[in-house]
């Protein structure tokens, strides 16, 4: 496996957000990560990237164990995130953004600025501009490109259509295929079971910190992913 | 004419008093750090230089040369083995740490070196001047500012035209989302009390050269760097060197209006300017 979280617990303070999380992505696979506002996605991606530190082995990369590594190593090893919320940073232009992804890990890979600009032209128009002077959609194809730009083996997308207009949302989609034909492997943390299924070749669905169901995309069924996502069956 | 002369006079105090606070805009603008040993950080740069050039017979220039990189070295040891534990949302823990500090810096230098005033020689170049026509100016203080002004490009280039500067911008912005870009703060922020530990010896050797230092002087000097730093708006590095002038061309006017006024007309400047700029003269947009 890629990567696999085994028997994942995480906390804030006194507060327990994960339970027990088994998670495993292979190469070039696509996972979509589905869940109710509060039902541990996000959490569940701050602890494989090492914002919040976890015990070593329980978060593995090719069997190694990266659980205690800090943010900067688990992004050297190839696993690069697009955080919730985009987090650009506001003194640093376009490009400066994009550039600032790739500049601690030097791999091989189909991505480079010149890529990123072909994925998404038109932040070639805006690459001297300050980031923050996008449009939401925009901004969310810098950050997107911005973890391209390591070449990462992994990419963790947290909520990518959050807040954005659906016509936006269709475009932000519409690179994703291009982004698999790249070679990386994608996670895909939604809460637009449509858009996550669409894209995705497995889904795992979490309610309350667990994960309460694992299947593949196509033979997840509406009253399965409903029971999973909602809790008990009506 | 003497008016002229009093206003260039103080631009180019202005110019000291920058070098003063180029290396605390510096911290500050990247880990909303005050420290409040940099005065003392300073004085002990210019005993640094001091040894350099009596012990060792070094030119005062060659000693600050050879003094910069060990200041380098023991602003990146500070900072990653003390500051680096105490910065965080709070911001008394640096500040009482560095404040021990300038204790401890003081105690040492007074150990060391005594209590007895020192100053760093430096040839002919002391009391030369330059006729200007107009006005006739010290090479000293002419050197000083010259200095300031290219320190600030220097610093400025790093910040906008490298990768250390993106790093340094990034991080200041946002260090989780630096972490996942894979930068480490901890190691940038030593870098930076690095880099401005290069401005304090180039800031120490000025000192020396031009007045008498003792190791008590330190927390004096604090007050105008901060004064230039939080009139010129906090991180904001031309908005420093902007600062030091204001601060130095207020205190020339004073001494010249009445010689007890200097000190005092500096910080009435200083409390003129937040009066109407609370924010300083350039406020960063983003804070």
């Amino acid at each position: 496996m890629l990567l696999e979280t085994r028997g994942l617990n995480a906390n804030y303070g006194q507060f327990r957000a994960l339970f027990d999380v088994d998670f495993a992505v292979a190469p070039g696979e696509c996972i979509a990560v589905i869940g109710a506002n509060g039902a541990g996605k996000s959490t569940l991606m701050r602890a494989i990237t090492g914002v919040i530190r976890n015990a070593p082995g329980m978060v593995l990369h090719h069997g190694v164990p990266i659980g205690a590594l800090p943010p900067a190593e688990v992004m050297k090893r190839g696993i690069a995130m697009v955080p919730e919320g985009r987090r650009l940073f506001p003194s640093l232009s376009v490009e400066e953004n994009l550039l600032i992804g790739g500049a601690a890990r030097k791999a091989a890979g189909p991505w480079s600025l010149e890529a990123v600009y072909d994925l998404f032209p038109i932040l070639r128009e805006r690459r001297h501009g300050p980031g923050t002077a996008l449009s939401g959609g925009q901004q969310q194809m810098v950050a997107i490109g911005r973890a391209l730009m390591s070449n990462p083996e992994l990419l963790l997308c947290d909520e990518i259509s959050l807040g954005l207009a659906p016509v936006v949302i269709r475009d932000i989609y519409a690179a994703l295929p291009k982004i698999r034909a790249g070679g990386a492997a994608m996670v895909v943390v939604e809460q637009d079971i449509g858009k996550a299924l669409s894209v995705a070749d497995r889904v795992y669905c979490m309610m309350e910190g667990r994960v309460t169901l694992v299947a593949r995309a196509a033979d997840a069924t509406r009253e399965a992913i409903h029971a999973a996502y909602f809790g008990a069956a009506a | 004419m003497i008016w002229v002369d009093i206003i260039v006079q103080g631009i180019l105090l202005g110019g000291l008093y920058a070098l003063f606070a180029a290396g605390l805009s510096l911290v500050f603008g990247i880990m909303r750090l005050v420290n409040l040993a940099h005065g003392d950080l300073i004085v002990f740069a210019a005993y640094l230089i001091l040894v350099g050039v009596s012990l060792l017979g070094l030119s005062p220039w060659i000693a600050a040369l050879v003094a910069a990189p060990v200041m380098f070295g023991a602003g990146w040891l500070l900072q990653s083995l003390v500051l680096n534990r105490v910065l965080g949302k709070d911001i008394l823990p640096p500040l009482l740490v560095t404040f021990g500090l300038s204790v401890v810096i003081q105690n040492g230098l007074l150990e060391t070196f005594s209590a007895d005033s020192r100053r760093i020689p430096a040839g002919r170049l002391e009391g030369a001047s330059l006729d200007l026509g107009v006005v006739t100016v010290g090479v000293m203080p002419l050197l000083t500012f010259a200095s300031a002004v290219a320190v600030i490009l220097a610093l400025n280039a790093i910040f906008y035209r490298t990768a250390l500067g993106r790093a340094f911008r990034a991080t200041s912005d946002d260090a989780v989302t630096a972490g996942l870009m894979g930068i480490e703060p901890n190691r940038v922020f030593a870098i930076a009390t690095g880099l401005a530990m290069v401005v304090v010896t180039v800031a120490a050797l000025y000192l020396g050269i031009r007045a008498n230092f003792d190791p008590s002087i330190g927390p004096a000097r604090l007050i105008y760097a901060f004064e230039a730093v939080i009139i010129g708006g906090l991180g904001s590095l031309w908005g420093t060197l902007a600062g030091g002038i204001i601060i130095g061309v207020a205190q020339t006017v004073g001494a010249a209006v009445n010689p007890e006024w200097q000190i005092l007309a500096g910080h009435v400047a200083f409390l003129a300017v937040l009066l109407v700029r609370p924010r300083g003269l350039f406020p960063r947009a983003v804070d």
